[in-house]
């Protein structure tokens, strides 16, 4: 019974937000976007993408194109903060790799898993235009960078407190 | 064609057309310019950049960039050679080089690249992920896809969209672990997938191939053969690829690689065990095998006892659009000169009489006006009674390749068919209201001023009766009738009228009416009022069912005139004949389809020859042909399988089916084309047209020839439409009729510059509404129709496994509002019932169809729409009103 409750509002939901779109084809990514940050879990439903083909008139299969392109799209349930760590060439040099061993440990969870709490999803990502301050990372839209692995545990239970 | 423009490649000086890009302009010069992801047929993509070439220093994609006046190509300097191979030897890196059991082995397109650049091997190796492991799909019974092979060139994807409209595949993911998907990765047949195999036609690697030619022979063992499509009007040419004296698989097509389900996956029935083999005769209340000899034998002293008791008409026979034009003309013969009657008809009379009735009434000819390859320059294309998608695909696809080029497209149908998806125009009218929207539609051409003055005025008579009638038919009289919204007939009306070529295509939607005749008129009134005769890309356009449809009423298996269209009842044309035949010839007109089952029962008709047909399930209140049946004191069927007509024969003779034999078939075009005899038939089975000579000749009458080349001399020198076509002139391609001797070029289109009939004439016509109408009893109206996966009474299309597992039973469609009113469910088993009968169905709930109305398939014997329709008859064509009769429906006992 609860859970029919749920899955109705999502539906409610989701076609609140489809409405809020133009039907204008270059309208498919935010109202991805939008899709994906309604859903507590941080994904995107086959309801979500019929409803998008749907909404701006595209076949489903251009839609599944775009959201298996993108990396920032996910088809599976995540949890409620991603962390994208970055492993391009210059966070690469500037020590990525123990910044990413760090938060493995720190977190429990290796590269594309979620902490248990569902809480952070850990992965690793290509240039996130932070070179300035590699090596970089992002929690949700939030920057962070440099950052040695030391930094790591802080950051994550400051993070902790203010989301939760 | 516009401007041209000059450009040198290669140091050589071409000039091509503004626009044409530079692989097409090198390759007019001969220059061949090496890529993959190109096909000519679809819009370029620039993807696998094998095609570069230099201008000026700088790499263009020859297949993306056009050529401009004063440009300098070079197509083969070192530094193209170099980067060629290196995008070759990418494209390379994550193949699997299983050439050595592919299917596309010696037709691979990368292959055959792979080879000429010397690449042995790969030497870049995909990271973390191996594409290998991506499994092979065969998730639908037709099209195998294997994304390993797949070199994402996207070929698929733009036919599906561009040649299909359908856009059901896309790319999915990146890097290699890319691949080609429906979204989600459904199976193809669970999205909106039509199984046509565009894709798989211009795919140029081993990535999608025919499920059913695997480890069946690789391309230079097969043998090929080309000949026609045995389905649809389209008459599409095709090739068969055979081996071992089996269709392997089946190329070809409109423009070189269109083809629908029927004919690219459709053909297996040929080789099915349960084919004819040998000749049966009744024995009891079974069939016992019996010889030619004997067969034949009985079969004429049966026909000559019933026609020295009862006279020549006492035998009546239908003939068969399936058949070849040699055999139809055979046939008729057979039944004019060695019988003596003019009892001949054929299933055409259930789908087209009211076209030639009409059509030969308004322009002097019955035939389709134009031709299937002027559709893309239409402007306006108004559909009206025919789910083209479905009956004619390759037409619906030239439709679609003309609205994306701009044109408009006017739907008129009660259901939401596939093509009014496209269409600017969709309007909703009430079954059997045809008349009354037409007459609207030339009322607001009237009245605004939109009609060619110069085209009626000349060229037209009894223009002011017609104009009179349409006076009184205002948008809001019609909306009264057929329930289209006046403002919508305005506007459509207004887009056609403006039109500077128009074109009308129709099929059964509008002719099985006891209206038919007039709905046939009122569209050419509607085209004669806007100017839309005898131009290209012009005209009346009614779409012809069966693939021979068109030639066997062309060779006169009507019972109302002989070879060509030429009047019966003309005592020259008869002396023509006579002179040819060595016989008399029949004045009387004789029986029509439905008229033969009704003498049958009267007892008036006691013998029947039936040839290709099956009319238990094609016509029109099945138990009343069961019975005619039955009453038959002899009945004689030539056929490709057994089927529901079968039962009730004294004797069955095998028939060869299409790929068994040669003749031509005449498409709705009017084109004549060679089919060719491809494979042995099955065990002693022979071609309709031997078959027919030697029961000639035992009836008395000795027919020989040797072959159908033979036969089209005879047609050619007796039906001048036909005068000068001959297989030496077919060889190298088809020929339009009427092509009247042996330098006439053919006519894609008629009435140029004068109508067959002299004046095109108007006719006026007034609305009448169908002879039952819906009330409280039965209060639904019911209308039947084709789906795309069957053929016809399905004989050869219910023998095709994969066909018969897409759409395995008859079902009726139902608006959700009805359904709920009537508590039924979707799925739910119904009854449906008329006056006539009544079948228990499925039920598919779907606003496909509008309130009031349901639909049922005709394909099915077992669940026959059949049982259900009227006989009542179109006076004038004599056509039954398959299209429109009362029902009633109920759920069944859960
Ligand atoms: S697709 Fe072409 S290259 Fe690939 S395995 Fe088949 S024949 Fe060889
Ligand atoms: S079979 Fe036809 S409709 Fe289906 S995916 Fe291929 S091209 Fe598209
Ligand atoms: S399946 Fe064939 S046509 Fe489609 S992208 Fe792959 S290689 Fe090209
Ligand atoms: S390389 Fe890491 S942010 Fe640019
Ligand atoms: S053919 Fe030009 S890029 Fe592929």
């Amino acid at each position: 019974m609860r859970e029919g409750r749920i899955l109705l509002a999502r539906r409610v939901n989701r076609q609140e937000i489809v409405r809020k779109f133009p039907r204008r084809e270059d309208q498919l990514l935010p109202l991805l976007h939008a899709l994906q940050r309604a859903n507590p879990q941080n994904y995107l439903t086959p309801d979500d993408l019929r409803a998008a083909a749907e909404h701006l008139r595209l076949p489903l299969a251009a839609v599944y194109d775009a959201v298996t392109f993108y990396s920032m799209f996910s088809l599976f349930p995540r949890g409620r903060h991603i962390i994208r760590v970055c492993r391009s060439p210059t966070c690469h040099l500037l020590g990525a790799i123990p910044l990413i061993e760090a938060l493995e440990r720190e977190l429990g969870i290796r590269i594309g898993e979620t902490t248990p709490d569902g809480f952070f999803t850990l992965e690793a990502v290509s240039c996130l235009g932070l070179c300035d301050r590699a090596p970089a990372l992002m929690i949700d839209g939030e920057s962070f960078g440099p950052l040695a692995p030391k930094d790591v545990r802080e950051l994550l239970t400051q993070y902790r407190e203010v989301k939760r | 064609m516009g401007k041209l423009v000059k450009l040198r490649i290669d140091g050589r000086e071409v000039e091509v057309p503004e626009g044409t890009t530079i692989l097409a302009a090198a390759a007019a010069a001969g220059i061949e310019i090496p890529h993959l992801c190109h096909h000519p047929e679809l819009s370029p993509a620039g993807i696998c950049r094998l095609c570069l070439v230099e201008v000026d220093g700088r790499l263009l994609t020859a297949c993306y960039h056009r050529a401009a006046e004063g440009m300098e190509v070079h197509t083969d300097t070192d530094r193209l050679r170099r980067l060629r191979r290196l995008n070759l030897e990418l494209i390379l890196s994550d193949h699997p080089l299983d050439c050595l059991v592919c299917e596309r082995n010696g037709t691979c397109e990368l292959q055959r690249y792979a080879y000429e650049f010397g690449l042995e091997g790969n030497r870049f190796r995909g990271p973390d992920y191996d594409r290998q492991e991506l499994p092979a799909r065969e998730d639908n019974p037709f099209i195998r896809y294997e994304p390993e092979k797949c070199i994402l060139c996207g070929r698929c994807v733009r036919a599906c969209e561009e040649v299909q409209g359908r856009g059901v595949l896309d790319f999915a993911s990146r890097g290699f672990s890319t691949r080609i998907s429906t979204g989600l990765d459904r199976a193809l047949t669970e999205v909106n997938c039509e199984l046509c195999g565009q894709c798989l036609a211009v795919c140029p690697t081993g990535a999608l191939t025919e499920r059913a030619r695997r480890f069946r022979g690789r391309e230079w063992e097969l043998r090929r053969v080309d000949t026609v499509c045995p389905f649809c009007g389209c008459g599409c040419r095709i090739t068969l690829h055979i081996k071992d004296d089996r269709i392997v698989r089946v190329s070809g097509g409109y423009r070189g690689f269109r083809l629908c389900v029927k004919g690219r996956f459709g053909l297996s029935f040929v080789h099915r065990e349960d084919r004819l083999r040998t000749p049966l005769v009744r024995e009891g209340s079974g069939f016992r095998e019996a010889s030619w000899e004997e067969a034949l034998d009985l079969v004429a002293e049966r026909l000559l006892t019933i026609k020295g008791r009862y006279g020549p008409d006492a035998i009546a026979g239908l003939s068969s659009a399936k058949c070849t034009n040699e055999e139809n003309y055979l046939f008729q013969k057979l039944m004019r000169a060695a019988i003596g009657t003019n009892n001949v008809d054929h299933c055409a009379r259930l789908c087209h009489a009211p076209t030639v009735a009409g059509l030969v009434a308004a322009f002097g000819s019955g035939a389709m006006t134009n031709s299937i390859d002027e559709i893309v320059d239409a402007d306006c294309i108004l559909v009206t009674g025919s789910n083209t998608t479905e009956a004619h695909p390759v037409i619906a696809q030239e439709i679609l390749r003309a609205v994306r080029r701009g044109a408009t497209l006017i739907v008129v149908d009660p259901r939401l068919i596939e093509l009014a998806e496209h269409a600017r125009f969709h309007l909703r009218q009430r079954p059997g209201t045809d008349v009354a929207w037409i007459n609207g539609f030339c009322h607001v051409i009237l009245k605004e001023g939109l009609w060619d003055r110069d085209f009626v005025r000349e060229r037209c008579e009894n223009f002011e009766e017609f104009a009179e009638v349409v006076e009184r038919y205002t948008p809001e009289n019609v909306e009264g009738i057929t329930g289209i919204p006046a403002d919508a007939l305005v506007e459509a009306a207004r887009a056609f009228g403006k039109a500077e070529r128009g074109m009308i295509f129709y099929s059964m939607g509008l002719t099985q009416h006891t209206t038919g005749t007039d709905n046939v008129l009122a569209i050419a009134n509607l085209a004669m009022l806007t100017g839309n005769v005898g131009r290209r890309s012009t005209g009346v356009n009614p779409l012809r069912g069966q693939n021979n449809v068109q030639g066997a009423c062309d060779l006169a298996a009507l019972p109302n005139v002989l070879p060509g269209y030429q009047k019966l009842a003309d005592p020259e044309v008869r002396g023509k004949f006579e002179r040819a035949w060595g016989v008399k010839v029949p004045e009387r007109p004789g029986l029509t389809v439905v008229e033969m089952f009704q003498a049958a029962l009267e007892g008036k008709v006691r013998a029947m020859v039936i040839m290709g047909e099956n009319p238990m399930v094609s016509d029109p209140d099945i138990s009343h042909v069961a019975e005619a049946l039955e009453r038959l004191e002899f009945l004689v069927v030539i056929d490709i399988f057994p089927n529901e007509t079968t039962r009730f024969a004294d004797v069955i003779l095998p028939a060869a089916s299409f790929a068994e034999k040669d003749g031509t078939f005449t498409n709705t075009e009017r084109r004549v084309r060679r089919v060719r005899r491809a494979v042995p038939p099955p065990g002693v089975a022979k071609p309709d047209w031997e078959i027919i000579c030697e029961l000639a000749t035992r009836l008395g009458y000795p027919m020989s020839y040797s072959g159908p080349a033979e036969i089209m001399d005879e047609i050619a020198s007796l039906a001048p439409i036909y005068g000068g076509i001959s297989y030496g002139r077919l060889e190298s391609g088809g020929l339009q009729w009427p092509c009247t001797d042996p330098d006439h070029p053919g006519t894609p289109f008629l009435h140029e510059g004068r109508f067959v009939r002299g004046k095109g004439r108007f006719h006026p016509v007034e609305y009448r509404d169908p002879a039952e109408l819906p009330d409280p009893e039965y209060p639904l109206t019911l209308t039947t129709g084709r789906v795309r996966w069957h053929f016809h009474s399905r004989t050869m299309t219910g023998r095709v496994a994969g066909l018969q597992e897409l759409v395995p039973e008859a079902y009726v469609e139902v608006n959700p509002r009805d359904a709920a009113r009537l508590g039924i469910g979707d799925g739910d088993r119904v009854r449906v019932s008329s006056r006539r009968g009544s079948i228990t169905v499925t039920a598919v709930v779907t606003a496909r169809v509008p309130e009031g109305t349901v639909f049922i398939p005709f394909h099915f014997g077992e669940a026959a729409a059949n049982a259900l329709t009227n006989p009542t008859l179109d006076p004038r064509s004599k056509i039954p009103e398959f299209k429109v009769c009362a029902v009633r429906i109920e759920p069944v006992g859960k």
